[in-house]
């Protein structure tokens, strides 16, 4: 297990308590929502930041928001942290508890409320997962764009934790631009809605602060999201280049010419060598880079961005594309893309990075990454959101030689701080979480991060809520 | 994701195994969404990646199974879907049968449960012992909503309820008689008779054979022959399961090296997932390890084996079909397309039911050992099959037949009794 980023103590007042607490959650809690046998505790211990473990003191799996409230108020008044948790899928360690906490996970809330086609909206439960919002709305023509990799898992109330993207953002936008309202209980109980129905609410835009807080603000129960009519088409599109430098060259020119496909994927040999023996999706073997270019609309419209795009990417000198000529293969392109982090697991462990850079950067970024990771003699797989510059270069390593984890985890450390510095950000989609807390002193000033603190603050002043993690633990203000 | 095993625990070589499979999961949690006990229960100690994680914790401190690690387990319905899932190939399956061996072998089960899991091993794998369970059960039926108040006895009343209501038929080992091909031969195969099956619905076999010698396929029926130990195999209960392994080999290779065969025909999926796996089963035993990986590379799903002999396209049927894929089909031995295929070929519309990718809650004695879980998925199950309005239910397990057939009075059969009444057989009794 990593020790470089530190947890917070464990409170003593709390860990002294332990028993008396989960008694008194067993109070308030039908006993199939609550976990507190030691053994069954340990699978709750991490998320997809695996790196990371801490057991937490006891699990509470709500299925009301009035239970929520109870738990919450409960832990309230006797000081004790509470982690939320979603599907626990986050890259950034975002729901991996500590030992004081009560892990709050929304699992057993899974239900659609509620679906609008007339106001294009869905009202969800939060433990509903990103892709059964599209399967529900599906038959009224519609879908939620917001399409995180881990989709078929996620749940929305973890996507609207860390406003989630994915590779249809670069047309749909990201979480916050398709969350129109919440029901969230705040660290006291209180139950509060905000937005509803609308685009826009009277007063404070609370819900952009909720969105992304990581769940340091409340714990978001029911979540009333945008929906899309589907386009009349889609077509994914295979562009394959000799070098990463021209295809990452080709997204800038595509992007600077004012084309928005849908979505625009980056893989690198490696990447695609992994996910095409998976999903046998007919990527290119023979080309050192890859772009999913996915262009929707009616034929004209495909045909027409299309022709656009190809005679940018000649100029790149592109080796080949390919339109996908079914359905069935539209679907597996999709498919090897999506999987592309976990068929990495068949090779390596690994740790993925998120920084965002500006466009132009992405050549020299992804060059300097080889550098960085060659340095520390470990190997590297890109696959990642080319369009809005979002990058994921996938560290490999060995997870049973602790040395080459904590290689790995410098030589992430390098990369990120590396996005920042040609002026990009720390994360584009995954949350801060534990993983990249430390590094937020390199892009935050101290008074930036202090005024981001002071907004905590006027949720949650006693740092209950998933306290270890987003703001470094040094320089915080004393509870 | 990492693993923490010393050099001794390895030399086992079941430990080793396991923690290679350990190995290749990262984590991702992808297989907690198509769990279809984590999608009923929403805890993750009832998902794979929580069992995963529950396994790991207990094999790697070498620590005997406790009463919670058997909770969790045995809720899974080794349906496989994560397997299908899992973008790292993580071997599941291997990976929560240790886990069973190493329960059954260190846990010591409440009395009532050690009774019921003792009574079914001893009678589902025998056809005479079952039929003549299933006649006391016809008698016992009156008593089942008295024995659910009791929660010890809750599958005893799950056993009672799942009992054909209808006439059970004698059983007769030899109720099928191959006869030569009836066309120029093709082929010569073996099939399974099985256990179970030619008591509840020995008409399956039967419309197997029919078709397969009018086809100009040879079938021979190996005598001695049993059950393929699938049954004790998912109960932990090794050395039952490898000598019912055993025992099948040494049939199947006697016929391979007399007369040759080119398949080992199986009807019911749940006994072909656990053929194919005789190889791996018996990998560990020098004197079986060749002869049970022949025998596995042989297995062959009847529609797999059926897709092969490029049957003419039968004219339109006007019946529409909802065909549910066996988790042991389509995740077991990822057979997905051919039934469908042979079905469409042979004139019928096919409707595929929204989320087929979950378990009906049948998963061999599940339904028995599980009835509250069962009974959610077997509800879900039959909404979905129920809205795509079909005529009749076709599937390749005899185990979802009888759980889906006691939630809906839309006949269901066998898919290979549709194929052989389409190509000149009978029709199935239970279709209009």
């Amino acid at each position: 297990m990593s020790e470089a980023i530190k947890f917070l103590e464990p409170r003593k007042n709390v860990m002294s308590r332990r028993r008396a607490i989960i008694e008194d959650l067993a109070d308030l809690l039908p006993p199939e929502c609550l976990v507190h046998e030691p053994r069954e505790l340990v699978p709750f211990e991490t998320d997809a930041f695996v790196a990371y473990r801490r057991l937490p003191l006891a699990v509470a799996l709500p299925k009301t928001t009035e239970q929520v409230a109870a738990v919450m108020k409960y832990c309230h008044r006797y000081g004790v942290p509470v982690v939320p948790r979603g599907a626990g899928t986050s890259l950034s360690g975002g729901a991996i508890p500590q030992e004081d906490a009560v892990v709050l996970g929304l699992s057993k809330m899974s239900r659609i409320l509620d679906v609008d086609p007339a106001n294009r909206t869905a009202t969800v439960q939060a433990g509903v997962t990103n892709l059964s919002i599209s399967d529900a709305v599906s038959p009224e023509g519609f879908f939620y764009a917001p399409d995180p990799s881990s989709q078929l898992a996620c749940t929305i109330g973890g996507n609207i934790g860390m406003n989630s993207g994915g590779a249809h953002c670069l047309k749909y936008g990201v979480t916050t631009n398709n969350l129109l309202g919440v029901k969230m209980v705040l660290v006291d109980g209180t139950v509060i809605d905000l937005g509803g129905k609308h685009l826009d609410a009277a007063g404070y835009d609370l819900l952009g602060l909720v969105c992304g807080s990581e769940g340091q603000l409340g714990i978001v129960t029911e979540a009333t999201v945008r929906l899309i009519a589907k386009p009349e088409g889609a077509r994914p599109v295979l562009f394959g280049f000799d070098t990463s430098e021209q295809a990452g060259a080709c997204v800038a020119d595509v992007i600077g010419s004012g084309i928005i496909p849908v979505a625009i994927e980056f893989m690198d040999k490696p990447a695609i060598e992994i996910c095409e023996a998976f999903a046998h999706a007919g990527y290119p073997l023979d080309v050192g880079a890859l772009l999913i270019i996915e262009v929707e609309g009616s034929e004209a419209e495909m045909d027409a961005m299309l022709k656009s795009i190809v005679e940018i990417a000649n100029r790149h000198d592109v080796k080949t594309v390919r339109e996908s000529q079914s359905a069935t293969e539209a679907a597996l392109i999709w498919k090897g893309r999506k999987s592309a982090f976990g068929a990495t697991g068949r090779i390596a462990d690994y740790i993925c990075m998120d920084g965002t850079v500006p466009l132009g950067k992405l050549s020299y970024v992804l060059e300097k990454t080889s550098e960085i990771v060659e340095r520390f003699g470990l190997r590297v797989a890109n696959v990642f959101h080319a369009g809005d510059g979002n990058m994921h270069p996938l560290i490999l390593f060995n997870a049973n030689d602790p040395e080459d984890a904590a290689r790995a985890e410098e030589a992430g450390n390098e990369i990120l701080k590396l996005c920042v510095d040609v002026g990009g950000c720390l994360t584009g989609e995954h949350g801060v979480g534990i993983e990249k807390r430390d590094l937020m002193r390199h892009q935050y000033s101290d008074t930036d991060l202090n005024q981001q603190m002071a907004v905590r603050a006027a949720f949650d002043a006693d740092w209950l809520l998933n306290p270890s993690k987003v703001f470094p633990i040094e320089g915080r203000p004393a509870a | 994701m990492q693993t923490n095993f010393t050099a001794e625990q390895l030399a086992d070589p079941h430990v080793a195994e396991s923690e290679k499979i350990l190995r290749r999961c990262v984590h991702c949690g992808f297989c907690t969404a198509t769990c279809p006990t984590y999608v009923t229960l929403g805890n993750e100690l009832d998902s794979p990646r929580g069992r995963i994680y529950l396994i790991k914790d207990m094999l790697e401190n070498g620590r005997p199974a406790d009463a919670e690690v058997v909770t969790h387990i045995d809720r899974c319905l080794s349906c496989l879907a994560c397997v299908t899932t899992c973008p790292s190939g993580v071997d599941y399956m291997h990976l929560v049968d240790h886990a069973r061996v190493h329960i059954e072998k260190t846990y010591k089960r409440p009395l009532m449960d050690r009774l019921i899991r003792q009574l079914l091993a001893t009678i589902l794998p025998y056809p005479k012992r079952f039929r003549a369970a299933l006649l006391l059960a016809k008698v016992g039926r009156p008593f089942a909503p008295l024995l659910k108040g009791f929660p010890a006895l809750k599958p005893v009343a799950a056993m009672l309820d799942l009992a054909p209501k209808g006439r059970i038929k004698a059983y007769d080992p030899n109720h099928v008689h191959p006869r030569p091909p009836e066309a120029k031969r093709r082929g010569r195969v073996a099939i399974l008779s099985g256990c179970a099956q030619p008591v509840l619905d020995p008409g399956i076999n039967e419309a197997a054979i029919r078709l397969l010698t009018r086809l100009g396929v040879e079938v021979v029926l190996p005598e001695g022959e049993g059950c393929c130990g699938a049954l004790v195999h998912h109960m932990g209960k090794e050395d039952p399961a490898l000598d019912f392994a055993r025992r099948n080999v040494n049939v199947w290779t006697r016929e391979i090296e007399n007369g040759g065969i080119d398949a080992i025909i199986i009807t019911a999926s749940g006994c072909g997932t656990t053929i194919k796996d005789y190889g791996h089963m018996l990998r560990l035993d020098p004197a079986y390890a060749d002869k049970a990986a022949r025998v596995s590379a042989l297995a062959k799903d009847i529609t797999e084996y059926l897709v092969t002999l490029e049957l003419p396209t039968a004219e339109a049927k006007g019946l529409t079909v909802a065909y549910h894929s066996a988790c042991s089909m389509q995740h077991g031995q990822k057979i997905t397309m051919a039934p469908k295929t042979l079905l469409k070929n042979a004139g019928f519309a096919v409707r595929d039911p929204a989320e087929g990718h979950l378990c009906c809650g049948s998963a061999g004695t599940y339904n028995i050992m599980q009835p509250e879980i069962s009974a959610q998925l077997k509800v879900r199950k039959v909404k979905n099959i129920e809205a795509t309005r079909p005529d009749v239910i076709a599937t390749g397990n005899i185990g979802c037949m009888t759980q889906i057939g006691t939630g809906t009075s839309i006949p269901i059969v066998h898919t290979v009794e549709l194929l052989d009444w389409a190509y000149g057989g009978p029709k199935p009794e239970n279709v209009a």
